[in-house]
């Protein structure tokens, strides 16, 4: 049977048809969907993690105990889980152990572009690299069949346009020949202190020139010869790009960009006049490529920034001289007005924010939705570094100032970000009594990447109930004396929290307490009566429009006097917020 | 190209259902035997931000997004959006757009404008637009929610793709509930 799935969805499609037993992630665009897709298969045992590093872990464990496991992450979140990563390597699994790695070249969603094919190398495990979504589904078996066959993490290496782009795939059964998992010891192999770990690491040494040489005659490094005039390694969706792009060229498709087939390699080089490597962010196969002494070019043509495309391939070659394209004609793109992602009609980050910058704060953000309150009207956003970074960058700034600038110091991060890396950092900042203040945006989501369930939200991946973190009684119990609760959705409320908090020379924690506008299931978001603006009274003042919702519009006057606000029925939630700015009584519920 | 591929392109605001119709729209060339691809970025964009979303259909799909300057039909939900778009587009591409503004955030601040003649601007450069009244031929149908429906209606008469295979797509895709408003929808949009 065929079908239509996103390469998440496939990978996931692909671990279940591998017989993998636990899948655990933490959501990150663009990786979230595959433990989405994968809670539909009832024969793993499949959940969140509070961070990278944790779901690793499990799915560590999980193979220890002699079970094909899954862990998936964005790029960023492979820093998080870079520990166990790096020793896991050596000790090598006693079941398949799977980790999906989804890049994001152009930074569609992220806050750098690292490249995660150099983790492979770093951590010495072999990183494959699917093309398209049936791509997805093979390599995913394939990568748990070689952790087996080789004793060792395997990498899955997928991007955005892999990750969220569509292609049809062939489903497959679920395998069902696989040992049932029990606990062996065997400590030796799994206990990596000095003197075992001395063992280990000239196995892992082996282990990858066994798999390169694997990788000479495997299926999935395949030689396309055409033309011998260009000859193009690539790999993933790069692949595709250089097809299009250069139709007639000799290709080297890898499917295992770590390690690499040196004598394949040797070969390919030896059938063509010029070589080439064509690859997104870094040149990772080329710089490998040349030490095996083979000429070959790549960055000096080849964008090293953003994503790769079949006509940006095609302009760096006819930049290079190296083909002839006739020139397309197309409209010139203009200046328009941009339309940014903003937070949705209702948030109950907004009233924060405005308040935040009423209050002249300097503020440490963090990942997620509120990470927004940087964009204009609220401008309300200084730092933003990675997960957790609020709260300690905010501890880190206070010690290098004078005492009235240390109370302009407040790090913003939410229930999900706080609950990944944010609680070790608020124990930082007790223990050392930095005098900051930490806002914690608890909106009972993990909403960014699409409502992903934490571990105080109360709902397990499965949509089970499960146990909640109390985060006000968390912060207490690191040390933080002074933790109150504010609806965000009070501004005066919130404001003077803000001033009074700020205003104490100790470290101190506010909570908001209102649920993302999105959850709209299990009775966890209310709407509001929808407002409207009494036109007669507006003044046209625009301190509705400071907040920068949706839902309000300035409309001028046709006859040149003064403009009025007008709220959009179907996108206002009723929050409020804007009625509590409105001077003039103009805002007003509507029937 | 060696392979012949109609690239179409969605595009509009994030939250207006462009996923599902592109969804439908693939699930439609697949029924048909094609090779289809389709691309598009979740996360931060869907926050109200801009949306394009790539399909491609052929009887080989290399690349999943399309290459700038080669799109041949434009699905566009929103006027401004569609009119950022036409960059993407080769000279006659078909143009279907939604005759509907939602302003962006300088616009909702009252510092620019929002954009005018942006109909006449896209007729100027691409004659073969179709410019549809979703919401009000929505509404007619029964049902203002229906209007992408209305929108994709139009979008396949512009390709040759079966009665039967569309209905069988739009069965596939839609909730059962709201599939006899959307067949009606579907083929209102299609006589236009």
């Amino acid at each position: 049977m065929k079908e239509i799935l996103s390469g998440n969805e496939a990978i996931a499609r692909g671990a279940f048809e591998a017989g993998c037993r636990v899948a655990s992630a933490y959501p990150g665009t663009p990786s979230t969907e595959i433990l989405e897709t994968i809670t539909r298969y009832r024969d793993i045992n499949s959940s969140w993690a509070p961070n990278e590093k944790v779901a690793l872990e499990v799915a560590i464990g999980a193979s220890f105990g002699g079970a094909r496991a899954l862990v998936c992450m964005k790029h960023v979140g492979v820093n998080v889980a870079a520990d166990p990563l790096f020793t896991a390597s050596y000790t090598g699994v006693k079941a398949g152990l799977v980790l999906v790695a989804a890049d994001d070249p152009e930074m569609h969603s992220s806050q750098n572009e690292q490249d995660s094919r150099n983790y492979a190398r770093f951590a010495k495990v072999p990183m494959l690299e699917p093309g398209d979504s049936q791509e997805c589904s093979e390599f995913t078996r394939l990568a748990f069949d070689l952790s087996e066959q080789f004793d060792t993490p395997v990498m899955l290496r997928s991007c955005t346009r892999i990750s969220h782009g569509k292609s049809i795939v062939e489903l497959g059964e679920r395998r069902n020949d696989l040992p049932p998992p029990r606990l062996v010891k065997d400590a030796a192999k799994l206990v990596m202190l000095p003197g075992n770990a001395k063992v280990r690491h000239p196995l892992v040494e082996e282990r990858t020139v066994k798999v390169s040489a694997f990788g000479d005659t495997a299926a999935f490094n395949r030689m396309e010869l055409r033309s011998s005039e260009i000859g193009v390694i690539c790999a993933g969706v790069t692949y595709q790009y250089v097809r299009e792009a250069l139709p007639e060229a000799s290709v080297l498709k890898l499917g295992m960009v770590w390690p690499l087939p040196e004598n394949l390699i040797r070969q390919f080089a030896a059938a063509v006049d010029q070589l080439f490597v064509v690859e997104e962010l870094d040149p990772f196969i080329e710089e490998q490529v040349k030490a095996l002494g083979i000429a070959t070019r790549g960055k000096e043509l080849i964008p090293r920034c953003g994503e790769l495309s079949p006509g940006r391939i095609r302009d760096s070659f006819a930049t290079a001289g190296v083909i002839v394209v006739p020139k397309v004609v197309t409209v010139a793109p203009e200046a328009l007005p941009p339309r940014p992602p903003n937070m949705c009609p209702g948030c109950p980050h907004r009233g924060l924010f405005y308040q935040l910058n009423r209050a002249n704060a300097y503020v440490t953000g963090d990942i997620g939705c509120y990470t927004l309150g940087f964009m204009p009207p609220l401008n309300a956003m200084d730092t933003c570094v990675c997960m957790g970074a609020s709260i300690s960058i905010g501890s880190g700034i206070v010690r290098a100032l004078p005492a009235e600038e240390q109370k302009r110091v407040v790090a913003v991060i939410g229930d999900s970000t706080f609950l990944h890396t944010g609680v070790n950092s608020l124990m930082e900042m007790a223990w050392n009594r930095a005098p900051a203040t930490v806002v914690i945006l608890d909106n009972r989501i993990t909403a960014m990447t699409g409502r992903q369930e934490n571990p105080a939200s109360g709902f397990t991946l499965n949509g089970e109930p499960a146990s909640e973190v109390n985060i006000p009684e968390l912060c207490r119990v690191l040390g933080i004396k002074n933790v109150r609760l504010v609806d965000p959705y009070d501004l005066e409320a919130t404001r003077q929290a803000l001033d009074e908090e700020m205003n104490r020379p100790e470290p101190s924690v506010i909570v908001t307490n209102r649920p993302c506008c999105l959850i709209k299931g299990g009775g966890r978001f209310e709407k509001g009566m929808v407002l409207e603006v009494d036109q007669g009274r507006c003044t046209g003042c625009k301190a509705c429009l400071r907040i920068g919702c949706p839902a309000i519009e300035w409309k001028p006057d046709p006859e040149g006097n003064t403009g009025k606000a007008f709220i959009d029925p179907s996108l206002c939630t009723g929050c409020t917020v804007c009625q509590q700015l409105c001077r003039f009584s103009a805002i007003g519920g509507k029937r | 190209m060696s392979y012949a591929v109609t690239n179409i392109l969605l595009v509009g605001v994030g939250g207006q259902g462009i996923l599902l119709a592109s969804e439908i729209l693939s699930e439609a060339f697949m029924l048909a035997g094609f090779e289809v691809k389709k691309s598009e970025i979740h996360g931060m964009s869907q926050r109200g931000g801009s949306v394009v979303s790539h399909v491609r259909f052929g009887s080989q799909v290399l690349s999943p997004v399309v290459p700038e300057g080669e799109g041949d039909l434009l699905f566009g939900f929103e006027l401004l959006e569609t009119y950022r778009a036409l960059p993407l587009l080769k000279p006659g591409a078909k143009v279907v757009v939604n005759d509907y503004r939602i302003p962006p955030p300088s616009v909702l601040l009252g510092q620019v404008p929002y954009p005018d003649d942006l109909l006449a601007r896209i007729r100027s450069r691409f004659p073969e637009v179709l410019p549809v009244d979703g919401q009000g031929l929505a509404q007619a149908a029964g049902d203002l929610r229906a209007a992408n429906t209305v929108l994709l209606g139009a979008v396949s008469r512009r390709l040759s793709i079966a009665d039967e295979v569309w209905r069988q797509a739009l069965e596939r895709m839609l909730p059962r509930k709201a599939l006899e408003i959307n067949l009606q929808a579907f083929a209102k949009g299609r006589t236009l």
